[in-house]
């Protein structure tokens, strides 16, 4: 048995990488600093190592011929899930160019909110290491924090020393909306989380009346959706006040309609206390199971974001119309090919068509895929590269264990050189 | 292989061949002495008549990194104009302001262009750029890594660290994100934004660091000298765009004391006050003082007119501009006690008097610089203008009637602000092989690159003489990249993947103990992981690395 230390993890999301992991020949222990997220990622057990074709055991070149036959009959092919590293998106964006697919993250929906927003008016964000060393005021909106990343207050926000503030534990934390689940938020000094409680629906509502606040408008109502408003105007004085404010949002927390409009809301808010005489910052959690490797990828390599169709020879990029859920729905698509390394719980969604499945060594099917090939998991099975929620930071991923499995790059471009 | 380019017209300025018939052989990716008589020529090339150089070198593109990853997702509408069709050789992808990766490395190709050097390499985001860039076919490429607004730096400034303890820092931090060069922008401004200052003058001070940037400048550039870096310390000054900046320029230069200096896109640092709209042209008086001053260096960062996006580690002039943003959106961010970047999409217009002034202070800048060796060609794509410009740029520079007709066009006022009607400078074909290979090779300290000389990599481009020098360079015959035919009349006929450049210099290992303390106390990553490993580049056996000596023989 041996202790490997300084392990980043793909799966938080924020880029831990102090785990001591334990390796007795496949199987993996989280020995120090895991988590509720990172723990079972890593100690989930290998099962499959072998590749399927209806269900059978096959060599991996059987699996890739047939995986290739597929996708040289189909007229509309999507590639869904594309939760791999740098190189496995490489791969994917390798096989959509060829085979005219369409490539979709499956966490596209709810970065969606993001992009639009972006797209349309951008913003004026923030990355870990800014937040460890300055921010002294923290609004969460509409999502908890620490049920997304168990590890981020403790990393980023409880550390014992910063740069630039004396006494972390007198930073102040505010929440819009949801609940924080524990007491993560709570200051080592026992300072509470403030919290606003408010249904997500009403968040479009309540983040409206916090801008006008902040830009000194005059709101005539005293009650936003169950808040008080001094108590939304003494948020705002707060922001104002703060050296350096961020204020956080998780977009696939944001599950209601037109929530784009809400992110664009809190980030024109951003740029408002920017021309007040002081810093603010956005701050969008994301970073699960490849997301922001996907978007990161598919943007330099198609210069749009992880929703693109290939099939007119060129990158199209439509945010609607290349949802792959969407288009399976509508019968648009003919194969679906489903790439997902990091997580055996993420199945491919349910379809009649003919399915390829690239993915973690593990996965069950209550419907066997024509094609099944298992995959190494990044950052457990073979080195690679992973990016962090802040979109900044690529952490490399080590090699842990020594499985055998191909990575999902070795595996997507053997399919592509065999069309 | 053998391959033979006969009869061309060679322009090596590296070797002193201006315009000289002269026959070129290729064996295994270099150039090599004429062979015997009986040995067998594989593939012969006839040149007679054609113009031939080695591979152009853009010295300063945005090619890599976070910012023009953020600057493609900006504008999706952009992109809709320029969708770029894959073939049975090349990749898909989209083109004009922000191309994707592939798209980036076949168009430069397809101009004759063989290198290109990210010259904003956050240390935090140095993987990124890699990883961008080992994603750019047929280019070679290489970046500079960026300092001066980190708080690591600052904090041993502070702290009156010695020049050595610096030195090897600048030298840990080269080796770890894999560079060629060290770049500075707005020298501090990016870490005093952070703090709440919206400027950042030569003099002025932190305000939490109580340090200048006249003292970063000048740290920095002693730190790349003495640690035998060949690419001058990289400089991006204070106050880009800000009306009387050419003083702070002037004093830049003049205040570096003698050191190497190359000074970026220096246009955007050459405005005076003066006139009705008191905005005028520094270029005359940047252009004395680079004439002057035989330590300076610079490149142009010349404006074109339309549709670009700029992005740049300057979030605090960034967000100074992002008035100007159009269409309307922009993106700043602060990043990792690192630097930071901004992304502001802006459309040039000749009817505009600011942006027609800007045009004429580049131009003039590049005719009133004497020395073609110290004087670069870019649009600091794509913050001045997308790299595709450049046939037209160097149509500009060549022929004299052609600009001036341009002059006749712009907004009136702007015109009458500009000395340019009166130049009669046009540069000779010489010189363009200077400005775009020869000197830019020296310049970011490139062995066996840029130059036609035996023992030297095979980067050619062959072009056919045309008046109209935009054609001309829009189009070459023919380009090799190592000896490797990969370019047709204009077009990609075979890709590859070229190399990246670095530099290696030497620390004192001890350096790492304080930074192993500052990353556990204060940064989201172990040190360990910080660091870039060599494997990180070749493992998908497609990348290389080419290290460069350094002054001082070691």
């Amino acid at each position: 048995m041996t202790e490997i230390t300084e392990v980043p993890s793909p799966f938080c999301g924020i880029g831990t990488d102090d785990l001591s992991i334990q390796v007795d020949g496949l199987s993996l222990k989280v020995s120090e600093n895991g988590c509720a997220v990172n723990t079972p990622a890593f100690e989930q057990a290998m099962t499959d190592t072998r590749a399927r074709v209806d269900g059978k055991e096959v060599g991996l070149d059987v699996a890739v011929a047939k995986a290739a036959e597929l996708l040289r009959a189909s007229n509309q092919p999507v590639i869904g899930g594309c939760a791999t590293d740098v190189n496995g998106m490489r791969g994917v964006m390798a096989l959509a160019d060829h085979s005219g697919a369409v490539v979709d993250n499956m966490n596209f929906t709810g970065a969606r909110r993001n992009f639009l927003a972006l797209q349309d008016t951008g913003w004026m964000n923030t990355t870990l290491a800014e937040i460890k060393n300055r921010c002294d005021f923290l609004l969460v909106v509409g999502v908890d924090l620490e049920g997304f990343a168990p590890r981020f207050f403790e990393r980023y926000l409880w550390n014992k020393e910063s740069m630039f503030l004396d006494d972390t534990s007198q930073r102040i934390v505010v929440y819009i909306g949801k609940a924080p689940s524990g007491d993560a938020s709570t200051s080592p000094a026992g300072l509470k989380a403030k919290v606003l409680p408010c249904a997500d629906a009403d968040l479009p509502e309540v983040m409206a009346v916090l801008r006008a606040l902040v830009k000194g408008n005059k709101v005539v109502a005293e009650n936003i959706c169950g808040i008080a408003l001094s108590d939304l105007q003494a948020v705002a004085e707060q922001l104002k006040a703060a050296k350096y404010g961020v204020v956080t949002w998780a977009a696939g927390a944001l599950n209601f309609d037109q929530a784009e409009l809400t992110v664009q809301m809190l980030s024109e808010m951003v740029k408002d206390i920017n021309t007040m005489d002081t810093r603010c910052s956005g701050f969008p959690l994301g970073g699960k199971e490849g997301d922001q490797t996907a978007n990161q990828v598919c943007g330099w390599t198609s210069a749009y974001p992880a929703r693109a169709r290939f099939s007119s020879g060129f990158p199209e990029y439509d945010p609607f119309l290349y949802d792959s859920n969407a288009m399976l729905a509508n019968g648009e698509a003919d194969v679906l090919v489903w790439v997902q390394a990091f997580n055996v719980a993420s199945v491919p969604p349910q379809t009649d068509l003919p399915t390829i499945v690239v993915a973690r060594s593990g996965m069950t099917f209550t419907k066997e895929p024509d094609v099944f090939i298992p995959v190494g998991t990044p950052g457990i099975d073979h080195a690679g590269h992973a990016y962090r929620l802040d979109n900044v930071v690529a952490i490399r991923l080590k090699k842990l264990r020594d499985s055998g499995l191909p990575s999902t790059a070795d595996v997507l471009n053997a399919i592509e050189q065999a069309l | 292989m053998l391959i033979k380019l006969t009869g061309g017209t060679v322009y090596d300025p590296a070797s002193g061949i201006d315009g000289k018939v002269q026959t070129l052989y290729v064996q295994d990716g270099k150039f090599i002495k004429q062979p015997a008589s009986d040995v067998k020529i594989d593939k012969e090339y006839d040149l007679k008549g054609k113009v031939v150089m080695s591979g152009a070198i853009d010295m300063h593109t945005h090619i890599g990194g976070g910012k023009g990853n953020i600057a493609r997702m900006l504008i999706p509408e952009d992109h809709r104009k320029d969708p770029v069709h894959r073939s049975d050789i090349t990749r898909s992808g989209c083109g004009h302001a922000m191309p994707s990766t592939f798209t980036t490395g076949y168009r430069y190709a397809e101009m004759g262009y063989t290198a290109g050097f990210e010259p904003a390499i956050l240390p935090i985001n140095a993987r990124q750029a890699h990883m961008e860039m080992a994603d750019i076919p047929i280019l070679d490429k290489g970046g500079y890594v960026m300092l001066g607004s980190d708080d690591y730096l600052l904090r041993m400034l502070t702290a009156k660290k010695d020049q050595k303890a610096i030195n090897d820092y600048v030298a840990w931090t080269m080796n770890a994100a894999k560079a060629i060069g060290v770049k500075v922008v707005n020298p501090g401004g990016i870490n005093a934004f952070k703090f709440n200052q919206r400027q950042l003058d030569l003099d002025e001070k932190n305000t939490h660091y109580q340090v200048t940037p006249r003292e970063i400048l000048q740290v920095l550039a002693t730190a790349v000298k003495e640690i035998g870096v060949k690419h001058p310390l990289h400089v991006h000054g204070c106050n880009l765009g800000v009306p009387g900046n050419v003083e702070t320029t002037l004093d830049t230069m003049q205040g570096i004391g003698g050191l190497p200096m190359h000074l970026t896109h220096i246009q955007f640092h050459s405005y005076g006050t003066e006139g009705d709209f008191k905005f005028s042209s520094g270029g005359a008086a940047i252009a004395e003082s680079i004439n002057k001053h035989k330590n300076i260096t610079a490149d142009v960062g010349q404006i074109l007119f339309g549709q670009t996006i700029t992005a740049s580690g300057d979030n605090m002039r960034q967000h100074a501009n992002h008035g100007f943003a159009n269409p309307n959106k922009w993106v700043c961010m602060d990043i990792e006690c690192d630097a930071g970047c901004g992304v502001v999409p802006f459309k040039y217009r000749d009817q505009n008097f600011v942006n027609a002034l800007q045009w004429a202070i580049g131009l003039e800048i590049f005719l009133l610089v004497d020395d073609p060796w110290r004087i670069f060609l870019t649009t600091d794509h794509p913050n001045g203008a997308p790299f595709t410009t450049y046939p037209h740029l160097i149509r500009l520079l060549m022929d004299k009637s052609f600009r001036n007709d341009m002059l006749a066009t712009i907004h009136p006022e702007a015109q009458k602000m500009t000395t340019l009607a009166s130049i009669d400078r046009e540069y000779s074909l010489q010189e363009i092989a200077i400005l775009t290979r020869a000197g830019a090779a020296k310049l970011v300290g490139l062995e066996d690159r840029g130059s036609l000389a035996e023992g030297a990599w095979a980067d050619i481009t062959v072009y056919t003489e045309d008046a109209d020098r935009e054609k001309m360079f829009e189009k070459p015959d023919y380009v090799f990249k190592d000896g490797e035919l990969v370019v047709v009349d204009g077009k990609v006929v075979h890709t590859k993947w070229g190399t990246t450049h670095i530099v290696r210099p030497d620390w004192d290992t001890s350096v790492e103990k304080d930074l192993q303390k500052y990353f556990d106390r204060f940064m989201t990553m172990k040190v360990g992981n910080f660091k870039i490993s060599d494997d990180e580049i070749t493992e998908d056996g497609r990348g290389s690395l080419t290290v460069h000596s350094l002054n001082g023989g070691t």
